[in-house]
């Protein structure tokens, strides 16, 4: 299995993140330490203003972490400092992010919005959009493939933004509340959508929520509170 | 790669296609800032080629006719008319009058020629061809009017103390201030310059006739050769020279100052004169204001793009999230920046090339104007997405994300 013969999808150590200096500055983080395989879907949850969001953001290069170390795949890519030069394109490349507000690109149709990630990775247009509708086939939006994005129902963007986040086969998503917007049911169906990539891709999946409804489907939660993480079994209940 | 920025033009289209009339008026307006300019200086040539003179003799020391009052003898033409290289002359009276004809007061500069030989073509200063009618064949009142003026063919219109009939029409005649033309002969065209009005003449025959000195026993008839002296305009503004085939226009013009207490100038001075010259400041002031134009044209297309980025503020941060590169997103902004330049220009162009003939005066838009017009227009833009970029690219991706 993944464990014996692959390294993990994400691992952290001791990852520290303090915003501000001074007598203004948060430690957000403070230090933190979480392993997550290939083809796992994991559950982070905590209170308000615990530090969940600053996590994803630090995982995903899109804020620089302040200390500790980061490896994806078995690669450092922080360790005190970035040890990779292009950020934008490890995340083009190799996350994909869902966010509690699905956005998209409002002035492009919903095809190219997922096909716009493969055309930024060098693809050229009939591939990507090849692969977009392959995606939204998947995700049950290819009868909304030609849309415009504000036709859409809040569950179909939802959708659509996941599409989007696996266009470039990125081995890891960080997904921030992403049924937030949605009804219970809706939000089991994505939850359900994001184990069945899980399991079909090999993707390493994270989902900070607040949802009671979904928490249960976790096999595996990480706690945070006061920047930092303790891990728990979930239910891991069938959807 | 899709083109995000026509993407983004096509989603707002009504928006942007607004935005570059807009912008169009006002590049528009600059065009024809420019073309009036052009049509200032064409005017001046206009005026200087088809006087048909080589040289233009006037009082000495002045600028004249044009450029300043000059007042030569009406008789010195004969001494030019001797001089090696000189083919023809020309007495011109120039005068500049508010007429007032169908209603409308318009202002008009009469031009006096000599018309004793229409059968050549007249001699320098007359018009040199005619859109309608014939040229002036009696020596009193007739005319010949710019088209500009309004004027139809046999319609009769009083100048000063006398109606003239109109005989022949001409076109793009005018002063260098744009003021269209009228011909009549010079022996009327004096009278309407020099000559008093009626109480001013009464009043200086009683003043001539109350002077001892005229009125002296035993010599009849001095008060009336007196009287009849100055009442005679003996006066024109100019003599217009036409050379002989081959003569040289620098020595002729040297030969008349030397001779006969004159200055000359030749087709090339007087262009100096007219373009350069009299026209300076008025070039100097619509330089200003194209300075001025371009200025807010540049503000105003750097605000709009500036304000068109910040209205996609998460889009870009969402570009920038999923590893879209810097080249990316400022290319998209500064192609909306040149499409903008582009409408504009091309509304501008148009709407010039409508309102300008609206325009009292000549409106000249040259295509190389146009040409040069389109080329700032587009580095105006581009220098003015330069803002709008330098903000797309500090936006944050984590915007994207929230909290
Ligand atoms: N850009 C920032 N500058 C300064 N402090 C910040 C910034 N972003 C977050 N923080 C602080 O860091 C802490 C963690 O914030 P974070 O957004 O990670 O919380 P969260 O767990 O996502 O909360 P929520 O559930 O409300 O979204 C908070 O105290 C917050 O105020
Ligand atoms: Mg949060």
């Amino acid at each position: 299995m993944d464990r014996l013969d692959n390294p993990p999808a994400i691992c952290l150590t001791g990852l520290k993140k303090r915003y501000g200096t001074g007598d203004a500055a948060v430690d957000a983080l403070k230090g933190v330490d979480m392993t997550i395989w290939p083809g796992e879907v994991v559950g982070l949850v905590g209170p308000s203003g615990s530090g969940k969001s600053t996590l994803l953001k630090c995982l995903g290069a899109v804020i620089e972490p302040t200390a500790g170390r980061m490896e994806l795949a078995g690669e450092v890519i922080y360790d005190d400092a970035w040890k990779i030069p292009d950020l934008r394109a490890l995340r083009r490349d190799r996350i994909g992010f869902v966010f509690q507000a699905p956005y998209l690109i409002p002035f492009l149709d919903v095809t190219d919005n997922v096909a716009l990630l493969p055309m930024l990775a060098g693809q050229d247009n009939a591939a990507a959009r090849k692969r977009a509708l392959e995606l939204l086939t998947a995700l049950d939006v290819r009868h909304r493939a030609g849309a415009q994005v504000s036709q859409l129902s809040g569950g179909e963007q939802q959708r659509v933004a996941i599409a989007r986040s696996l266009a470039n086969h990125a081995p890891v998503i960080l997904a921030d509340e992403p049924t937030a917007p949605l009804d219970s049911e809706r939000a089991l169906t994505v939850v359900r959508i994001l184990n069945d990539l899980a399991r079909q891709y090999r993707t390493a999946i994270i989902v900070v929520t607040h949802d009671e409804k979904i928490i249960p489907t976790f096999k595996r939660i990480y706690h945070i509170r006061d920047g930092r993480t303790h891990e728990e079994a979930g239910e891991g209940r069938a959807i | 790669m899709i083109n995000l920025a026509g993407r983004d033009v096509l989603h707002g289209w009504g928006k942007f296609l607004f935005t570059g009339i807009g912008l169009g008026l006002l590049i528009g307006a600059t065009l024809t800032m420019a073309g009036v300019f052009r049509g200032m200086v064409d005017d001046g040539q206009v005026l200087i080629d088809n006087s048909g003179a080589d040289l233009w003799v006037v009082q000495q020391g002045t600028l004249g006719p044009y450029a300043e009052p000059s007042s030569i003898r009406d008789d010195a033409w004969r001494g030019i008319a001797g001089i090696q290289g000189v083919a023809e002359t020309g007495n011109a009276a120039y005068l500049t009058i508010q007429m007032a004809h169908a209603g409308k007061d318009t202002r008009v500069m009469i031009v006096g020629i000599e018309v004793d030989r229409p059968e050549t073509g007249g001699r320098p200063g007359a018009p040199p061809y005619l859109t309608a009618g014939r040229p002036i064949l009696q020596g009193h009142y007739e005319a010949i009017a710019d088209e500009r003026t309004g004027l139809a063919l046999g319609e009769r219109v009083k100048i000063r103390r006398h109606d003239y009939t109109v005989v022949g029409l001409t076109r793009r005649m005018v002063s260098s201030s744009g003021d269209p033309m009228i011909f009549v002969p010079l022996k009327d065209a004096q009278e309407i310059q020099f000559l008093k009005d009626n109480d001013a003449l009464v009043n200086e025959r009683a003043r001539t006739a109350a002077n001892p000195a005229f009125n002296r026993p035993g010599i009849p008839g001095l008060l009336e050769a007196a009287q009849a002296s100055v009442s005679q305009a003996r006066s024109v503004n100019t003599v217009l020279v036409r050379l002989a085939p081959g003569a040289d226009a620098e020595a002729v013009a040297g030969e008349i100052q030397r001779w006969k207490r004159l200055t000359a100038y030749t087709k090339a001075q007087m262009e100096d004169i007219l373009v350069a010259k009299l026209i300076a400041t008025s070039a100097k002031q619509i330089g200003m204001f194209l300075v001025i134009l371009a200025i807010v044209t540049a503000a105003i297309v750097a605000f709009i793009i500036y304000t068109m980025t910040l209205a996609k503020v998460r889009e870009i941060a969402v570009l920038k999230l999923i590893g879209a590169k810097n080249r990316i997103i400022a290319g998209m902004i500064l192609q909306q920046a040149l499409a903008l330049g582009v409408i504009g220009f091309l509304v501008g162009r148009i709407a010039a090339g409508l309102w300008g003939p609206a325009f009292p005066k000549y409106v000249l838009l040259l295509p190389q104007d146009a040409l040069s017009g389109f080329a700032i227009v587009m580095t105006i833009c581009a220098l003015a997405s330069s803002v709008a970029i330098r903000a797309a690219l500090a936006i944050d991706p984590a915007e994207a994300i929230g909290g």
